[in-house]
């Protein structure tokens, strides 16, 4: 475990991988949801947190309960009913404990399970992390540490994407190219430009 | 017997999952390089689709309202679990080059879409024909983008060259060239949407 191989993850996740513009996990979300800037923050935050925490859970669940049993093909269902499972407790205590929160998160923290960038994560860090089914060295760290990464990279698009579709709102596009197609060729413009990032090699 | 035709081209044209509705997006840009991968994918959406429908179609009295969307990701998830083995053992060369978008088609929005706004309220038939017509017309969609991008990404056709001499534009394989092609082409029927009515 050293400073570089955390900041390749960064730079991997948030830039050159980008979950969004170059995985194109959470695409859906990030263009029905990106119309004002303001829910798309909402949506990222909670995409960051449940990514993260998403991560870890399912590391655990991967390392001690799975692998030991010898069970790893039932890996989709247990990350996708955990996931499920965590979204909705911290819906409920949200609720509870901060309720002006829970109105700021609305309908999003709900929709997050079947959000892929979650899921996607998941699957990611054990293919990555988890050599011949043993964890390598430091990986619950590195888990983790993608999963915030992964949030951030989802966070940068997101607020990028919302800017830009605020101020073409008023701009005169053809009728047939409203919302979903122009949304979809701002994201390919936008992806183009991240691609410059493929120069980063480690 | 007319409904159940009708059930199965709806899928195909008028509620095409993917043009139309814009559902599983996701899965449909980034597999979508080449023809065979956008088939094997389709394929395996599509059988996801199928069972899914046919089960929560069959035990949608006995799931209680408030807890539907769990039971119906644990029946989802199986089926592609089962996807995910098969594909592992007889065809693995698909399977590396689908890599993490197969685990991915338990959320994808259209297997859970079909199952919430269809399956849930239809007959077990009903829910077959929709299942089948919904897969067709996820594999059609696929299959046309990745023909598309195949074409003028590559220069090549299920991996054979067209036209000698093409110069293929690197950037229609990468991943901006695939949000370019379905903005466009989500735009391109939007326009036949409009002058078809």
């Amino acid at each position: 475990m050293n400073a570089t191989q955390f900041l390749v993850i960064f730079i991997s996740n948030v830039f050159i991988y980008n979950v969004i513009l170059s995985r194109f996990l959470g695409l859906c979300s990030f263009i029905a949801i990106s119309k004002q800037t303001k829910p798309a923050l909402a949506m990222s935050l909670a995409v960051v947190f449940v990514t993260t925490m998403s991560s870890i859970i399912t590391w655990l669940i991967y390392r001690f309960l799975l692998i030991p049993f010898n069970m790893t093909y039932l890996r989709t269902i247990s990350f996708i009913l955990v996931i499920a499972a965590f979204v909705q407790l911290v819906e409920m205590i949200i609720r509870k404990i901060a309720p002006p929160l829970y109105c700021f998160f609305g309908i999003y923290l709900p929709l997050i399970t079947v959000n892929c960038a979650v899921l996607g994560v998941a699957v990611l860090n054990s293919d990555m992390y988890f050599g011949a089914e043993t964890p390598i060295l430091a990986s619950f760290v590195y888990s983790a540490f993608q999963g915030i990464c992964v949030g951030l990279g989802y966070t940068l698009a997101m607020l990028l994407m919302s800017a830009i579709r605020e101020r073409i709102e008023t701009c005169d596009i053809p009728k047939a190219m409203k919302d979903f197609p122009i949304g979809f060729i701002i994201a390919s413009i936008m992806s183009m430009a991240f691609m410059g990032f493929n120069g980063f090699r480690f | 017997m007319k409904n159940l035709i009708q059930e199965f081209f709806k899928g195909i044209v008028k509620e095409n999952p993917t043009f139309v509705l814009a559902l599983g997006l996701c899965p449909t840009l980034a597999v979508s390089i080449s023809i065979s991968n956008a088939i094997g994918m389709g394929c395996a959406a599509t059988f996801v689709i199928l069972f899914s429908n046919i089960i929560i179609a069959s035990i949608k009295d006995f799931i209680p309202d408030k807890i539907r969307i769990p039971c119906y990701i644990v029946v989802i998830a199986t089926f592609v679990t089962i996807t995910e083995l098969v594909m592992k053992a007889y065809f693995p060369p698909l399977n590396r080059a689908l890599g993490i978008y197969v685990p991915l088609i338990v959320v994808n929005c259209i297997v859970l879409g079909r199952a919430e706004a269809f399956a849930s309220k239809n007959s077990v038939m009903a829910s077959l024909f929709d299942g089948v017509g919904m897969g067709a017309g996820f594999t059609l969609a696929l299959t046309l983008i990745s023909a598309i991008r195949e074409f003028l990404g590559a220069g090549k056709l299920c991996g054979l060259t067209v036209i000698p001499g093409f110069e293929p534009a690197l950037i229609i394989g990468m991943p901006s060239g695939a949000l370019l092609v379905i903005g466009l082409l989500l735009g391109f029927f939007n326009l036949l949407k409009e002058k078809a009515k």
